[in-house]
């Protein structure tokens, strides 16, 4: 028996958004791997468990994509998983690595992410198979995943009468954040009225509440405490974890105005940690939209449900606000390749351990809530992390 | 080939192909559950409320409002490309369920809470799509 903590964490640069070495998504994969390994002192023969959700090799090599990624990298694994929560599916990773490293089944998991999605030109607004439960939905024309995200945003307005500045504040402070990140992809300066003119998508959504469309790999590896101890590197512990997924046909959302996953999976971690909102120190959250981050932050209690837009309002979230959030520049303005959730977890273990640029880092950071979300506000899972 | 050749059809399955035959019959029909009394979209093989195998089809009144909705300025495809903007729906149904659809009006005229009934839009000879209009 012996607490899990994290310690490595890489992901490969990029330069406007794309591979700065070009990659397939496996290459890619490998050399994070490799160099959060090393980190620790580690290497890919340590390994015997393996986490990852994917995009890549749908249908082919992808289906199974623990075992393609095993047999790639020439590790034979005793603990795979595969769980795929969306861009949460990391979130949980760390959740499921935490359980079985405290139980002895693993001592050295690899959880790693990659998509070149940017470089292969494969993202586009439909496509998606009309079978089973999508027989309902793709015939409508709704542009996925944005359409979705809409029409939770046009209900959030209409309930609480959350305005389109609000939901722009989140994306200029993702952009201001990102301003100070030399990895980030979107640098330029962006105003409120910039995020409002930009070309509508679907109302009120217009481009510049979407992510970005970014290749991207990362990795994390965890271990147990004690074997962490004759590591040259500061452990980060696991100190909650939850999850929750309510829906993935948006028809079937509990309550569009809710975001239902997070207020479940924030509520287990937080009891879990045995802490409160005043113990975090910094939030790093699932920005696949601007609404996304609004509903996350009220889901979790940062503020009360339908306040979101207030809470935002006047730069909260920016660089030298109340309440910094997505401290790389996050999905909106740093990088988003298809799923975001490895990332949010790398940037809070750079956060803890103080190695990110001077002008990014929050200052006495010691416990970081990470939450996913994955699939059209579907899945949520949230980790709470801690130098303590 | 047209666009409208282009456009998603639904893969019909035996959980799926009353609901989809009714609709050519000009019928939108719901599972409903007699244990709980509830009725739901789309189509299960237990109640999603309580788990119960006890259900029946019934008619709807095609009736409800508009429980949120999206004017989509880009199409989810080159299929849909020639529509654009057109409004998608969550309609909530008068008898509970919500489900996806297309709402057949100009963007602006569409708000949360109008209320909408069912019309039935023939897409070719083994589709029908329950669209809505709304009631003014």
């Amino acid at each position: 028996m012996g607490e899990a903590v994290i310690v490595g964490v890489a992901q490969e640069p990029l330069v406007r958004g794309v591979f700065a070495n070009p990659a397939s998504p496996l290459q890619a994969q490998a050399r994070v791997a490799k160099a959060a390994l090393a980190q620790a002192g580690l290497t890919l023969a340590d390994v015997d468990g393996i986490c990852t959700a994917n995009m890549w090799g749908l249908p082919g090599a992808g289906m199974l994509p623990t075992i393609t990624l095993s047999e790639y990298l020439g590790i034979t694994p005793t603990l795979h998983d595969g769980s795929n929560l969306g861009g949460a599916a990391f979130e949980a990773h760390v959740a499921h690595a935490a359980m079985a490293i405290e139980l002895g089944q693993a001592d050295v998991v690899l959880i790693v992410y990659g998509s070149a999605q940017r470089s292969e030109r494969s993202r586009n607004l439909g496509g998606r198979p009309a079978n089973l439960t999508f027989q309902y939905e793709t015939p409508w024309g709704l542009p996925t995943p944005v359409g979705g995200y809409a029409l939770a945003a046009m209900r959030h307005m209409h309930e609480f009468g959350t305005k389109r500045e609000d939901l722009a504040e989140v994306a200029v402070a993702a952009r201001k954040w990102a301003a100070l990140n030399p990895n980030a992809m979107q640098r330029g300066s962006l105003s409120i009225e910039d995020v409002l003119s930009a070309p509508p998508v679907c109302d009120p959504l217009g481009t510049l509440d979407c992510c970005l469309v970014t290749d991207g790999a990362g990795a994390v590896v965890m271990t147990r405490a004690s074997h962490a101890r004759s590591m040259n590197v500061r452990p980060v512990y696991v100190r909650g974890y939850g999850q929750a997924a309510t829906h993935w046909t948006i028809a079937a959302a509990p309550d569009l105005a809710r975001l239902v996953p997070a207020e479940i999976a924030g509520k287990r971690a937080m009891a879990m940690a045995g802490i409160g909102h005043n113990s975090i120190d910094l939030v790093q959250l699932y920005d696949s939209f601007t609404i996304t981050v609004l509903m996350t932050l009220e889901a979790l209690g940062f503020c009360r449900p339908g306040e979101g837009g207030e809470f935002v309002r006047n730069g909260t979230l920016a660089p030298g606000g109340a309440f910094p959030i997505n401290t790389s520049g996050g999905g909106l303005s740093c990088c988003h390749p298809g799923m975001l959730g490895i990332f949010l977890l790398i940037e809070a273990v750079q956060q803890l351990r103080g190695e990110v640029e001077p002008e990014r880092q929050v200052a006495n950071v010691s416990t970081v809530l990470v939450h996913g979300t994955g699939g059209t506000l579907s899945s949520g899972a949230t980790c709470i992390l801690s130098v303590n | 080939m047209t666009t409208n050749d282009l456009k998603p059809v639904p893969t019909i399955d035996p959980d799926s192909a009353p609901y989809w035959q009714a609709l050519q019959e000009g019928r939108l029909i719901l599972k409903s559950c007699s244990d709980c009394g509830k009725s739901h979209f789309y189509p299960r093989e237990l109640c999603p409320h309580c788990h119960s195998d006890q259900l029946s089809w019934i008619d709807a009144s095609g009736a409800g409002e508009v429980y949120s909705y999206t004017v989509c300025r880009r199409p989810a495809g080159p299929a849909f490309a020639e529509e654009v903007p057109y409004v998608v729906a969550i309609i909530e149904l008068d008898e509970g369920p919500r489900m996806m659809s297309r709402i057949l009006c100009e963007p602006e005229l569409v708000s949360i809470g109008q209320r909408v009934t069912v019309r039935f839009e023939h897409q070719s000879d083994e589709l029908t799509l329950p669209m809505f209009g709304l009631i003014n």
